[in-house]
C-alpha cells in the first residue's frame, strides 16, 4: 500500500515525528504556516524554511459537519461524509495553525488542551494510494496517571 | 469637503426569483431609488455598482438608459455594497458630481460560495484538505469567544430568533417564518457551535442609494438622510481572519474595530448617539461579536442585553430591524445597501411595523467579510 503526502511542502514525512513546515522571517522573525513567499508582518521577501513544534494547545475549534463543495478532495460522498474537528492549534510562542483535528465530537474538545501533530490518512486513490494529511490530536493521558 | 445625503433608496425583494437575471433585478432596484428621489435617470451623472456574481454590474445602465455616464464596477467581497457606498459618497465629497447612484445586485446559487483559494491568499491546497469555508471560521471565532466571555448558545439561539421574527415583518425578505429558539438549537449542526438555523444564506436581490450634494438635498426631498461618514478597513496583522491557514500569536483587533473607530471619529459621534443598527449577522455568533465590536457593549455584556431584548426593535439597541442577514440571505454586492434602505426607512419614520419607536436620529451600519474586510457608514436626519 502507497502512502503519499497530500503536498509535498506542508509537512516533514515520512518521519516518526512529523513537523509542520512553516516560514520565519529573516527580518522580523514572525512565523507562519505553509512557508510564504513573502512575510505579513514586514513584507519581507526572505523567509526561510522554520519547523514547527510537534505538540501545542488548542486555542479554538469546530466541527465540519457537512461535505465541503469542490474544490475539497476528500474523495467522501453525502452518504459517506463524516463530520471532522477543526480548530486552531497554538504552537508555543511560534504561531497559530489551523488544522484538521482527529476528534470530531465537541464534547471531548476542550479549548486550552494540549494536542500533538499526527500524519492520517486522508482519502484513498482507485489505485489503492493512501493520500496523508496532518491533524492533531489530543495527547493521551501519560501512563499510570488517572489509571 | 462636500457633505453628502441619501435622496432616494430602492430595493427589489431579496429572495429566488428564477429566470430573473441580477441586472434586471439591480435595474429595477435603481428604478424604485429614483421614484423615491423624484429625478429621472438622466440626472444620474455617474454611478458605482457591486457584485459577486455580474462581470460587469455596468450592464444595468442598458436597462435604465445609455446616457454615456462613467459607471464603475466593484467587488470587494462581503464588504462591496459599503464599497460602492463609500465610492459613491466620496466622488460628490470631492466636488467632482451632484448626483450619482450605488447599486448592488447579486444572484447567487444554494449554498457556501465557491472560489479558488489562491484568489483569496490561501494556499493551492487550503480547499481540497477542506479548510476553504467561511462557515468554518466564524464558528470557531465565536467558540472562541463564547469561552472568554461567558456566551451561551442559547444567546446565538435568541440572535437568529429576533432576526426570523423581524423577517416576518420585512415583506421584502427571503425567509418570513418565525422559527423557535428550541427549533433553531435542534437544527442540524453545521460547524460547531452553529446550526443550520443561525447561518445565513447566499440568495438573490439588489439595492441602491442615491446620492445627492447636501446642500442641494433638499431641492428633492424634505427628508435628506445624510452620510455622516463611510469608512473601510482591512485586517492587520494579528487579527484574526477568515480563509487564513496560520494566526499570529500576538493579537490585534479585528478590521471592524478600526473601521467602527474611523467611522465615529468622521462622523464626529458615539456609539451612544446611536437610535437604530445594522450589524453583518453573516451567523448569530458573528452579530454577538459585531456588538462589541462596534462599540455597542463591553465583551461579555451581550449575555445580559439579548436575554433583556435590548437588542429587539422595541430594545436600547435595536439591531438587525429587516431580519439582518439572517432572515434576508446574502446577495453579496447588494447586502450593504439593503442594510443602508432599512436605515432610510427607520430614519424617515416609514419603516411600518419594523418602525423602532422615539423618532430614531442616527443609523449604523457595518459589513465584514473574506478575507478580512470591514466597512462601516453612519447615516443621521
Ligand atoms: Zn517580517
Amino acid at each position: 500500500m502507497t502512502q503519499v503526502a497530500f503536498h509535498p511542502d506542508v509537512f516533514t514525512w515520512p518521519s516518526d515525528d512529523p513537523q509542520l513546515i512553516g516560514g520565519r522571517c529573516a527580518d522580523c522573525e514572525s512565523i507562519t504556516f505553509p512557508r510564504p513567499t513573502s512575510c505579513a508582518r514586514c513584507g519581507s521577501t526572505s523567509v526561510e524554511e522554520h519547523l514547527l513544534p510537534r505538540r501545542g494547545t488548542l486555542w479554538t475549534f469546530t466541527t465540519q459537519g457537512f461535505l465541503p463543495k469542490e474544490p475539497y478532495a476528500g474523495g467522501e460522498t453525502n452518504e459517506t461524509f463524516q463530520p471532522f474537528g477543526v480548530g486552531i492549534v497554538e504552537l508555543g510562542d511560534d504561531v497559530r495553525v489551523e488544522s484538521r483535528l482527529t476528534e470530531n465530537d465537541p464534547a471531548a474538545l476542550t479549548i486550552g488542551m494540549e494536542l500533538e501533530l499526527r500524519v492520517v490518512p486522508f482519502r484513498t486513490d482507485p489505485d489503492g494510494t493512501v493520500v496523508m494529511t496532518f491533524a492533531f490530536a489530543p495527547v493521551e493521558q501519560a501512563a499510570g496517571e488517572g489509571a | 469637503m462636500v457633505d453628502v445625503a441619501i435622496i432616494g433608496v430602492g430595493l427589489h425583494p431579496f429572495g429566488r426569483f428564477g429566470d430573473k437575471s441580477a441586472i434586471d433585478m439591480g435595474a429595477d432596484a435603481v428604478r424604485a431609488a429614483l421614484t423615491d428621489a423624484g429625478i429621472a435617470w438622466p440626472q444620474v451623472q455617474f454611478g458605482f455598482g457591486g457584485s459577486f456574481e455580474v462581470d460587469n454590474p455596468d450592464a444595468v445602465t442598458s436597462r435604465l438608459g445609455l446616457t454615456g455616464i462613467p459607471f464603475m464596477d466593484v467587488y470587494n467581497g462581503c464588504a462591496t455594497a459599503a464599497t460602492a457606498l463609500q465610492l459613491t459618497a466620496d466622488s460628490i465629497r470631492s466636488g467632482q458630481y451632484d448626483i450619482g447612484v450605488a447599486v448592488g445586485m447579486d444572484k447567487h446559487g444554494h449554498g457556501a460560495f465557491t472560489s479558488d483559494p489562491v484568489d483569496y491568499g490561501a494556499p493551492p491546497w487550503y480547499g481540497e484538505i477542506g479548510h476553504f469555508l467561511t462557515t468554518k471560521f466564524f464558528a470557531m471565532k465565536i467558540n472562541r469567544y463564547m469561552h472568554d466571555h461567558g456566551i451561551s448558545h442559547e444567546t446565538l439561539a435568541r440572535v437568529a430568533a429576533k432576526g426570523y421574527r423581524n423577517g416576518v415583518l420585512n415583506p421584502n425578505a427571503l425567509r418570513r417564518k418565525a422559527i423557535s429558539e428550541a427549533d433553531i438549537l435542534s437544527s442540524r449542526m453545521l460547524n460547531y457551535p452553529l446550526t443550520q438555523y443561525m447561518f445565513c444564506s447566499p440568495d438573490e436581490g439588489a439595492a441602491a442609494v442615491i446620492l445627492c450634494r447636501a446642500d442641494i438635498a433638499k431641492e428633492y426631498t424634505p427628508t435628506p438622510i445624510y452620510l455622516r461618514a463611510t469608512t473601510l478597513r482591512t485586517r492587520r496583522y494579528g487579527a484574526f481572519e477568515v480563509h487564513a491557514s496560520w494566526a499570529a500569536i500576538e493579537q490585534d483587533d479585528a478590521p471592524t474595530v478600526y473601521a467602527s473607530k474611523a467611522a465615529y471619529e468622521m462622523a464626529g459621534i458615539g456609539p451612544e448617539d446611536v437610535d437604530v443598527i445594522q450589524l453583518q449577522d453573516t451567523d448569530a455568533g458573528a452579530e454577538v461579536i459585531h456588538m462589541a465590536e462596534n462599540g455597542f457593549c463591553d465583551d461579555g455584556e451581550q449575555e445580559q442585553l439579548i436575554a433583556d431584548g435590548e437588542t429587539e426593535i422595541g430594545g436600547r439597541l435595536p439591531i438587525n430591524t429587516d431580519g439582518g442577514l439572517i432572515a434576508n440571505g446574502e446577495p453579496i454586492g447588494a447586502s450593504g445597501l439593503r442594510q443602508v434602505y432599512e436605515l432610510v426607512q427607520q430614519l424617515r419614520g416609514t419603516a411600518g411595523e419594523r418602525q423602532v419607536p422615539g423618532e430614531p436620529r442616527v443609523g449604523y451600519a457595518q459589513l465584514y467579510g473574506a478575507p478580512g474586510t470591514a466597512g462601516v457608514s453612519i447615516l443621521s436626519r
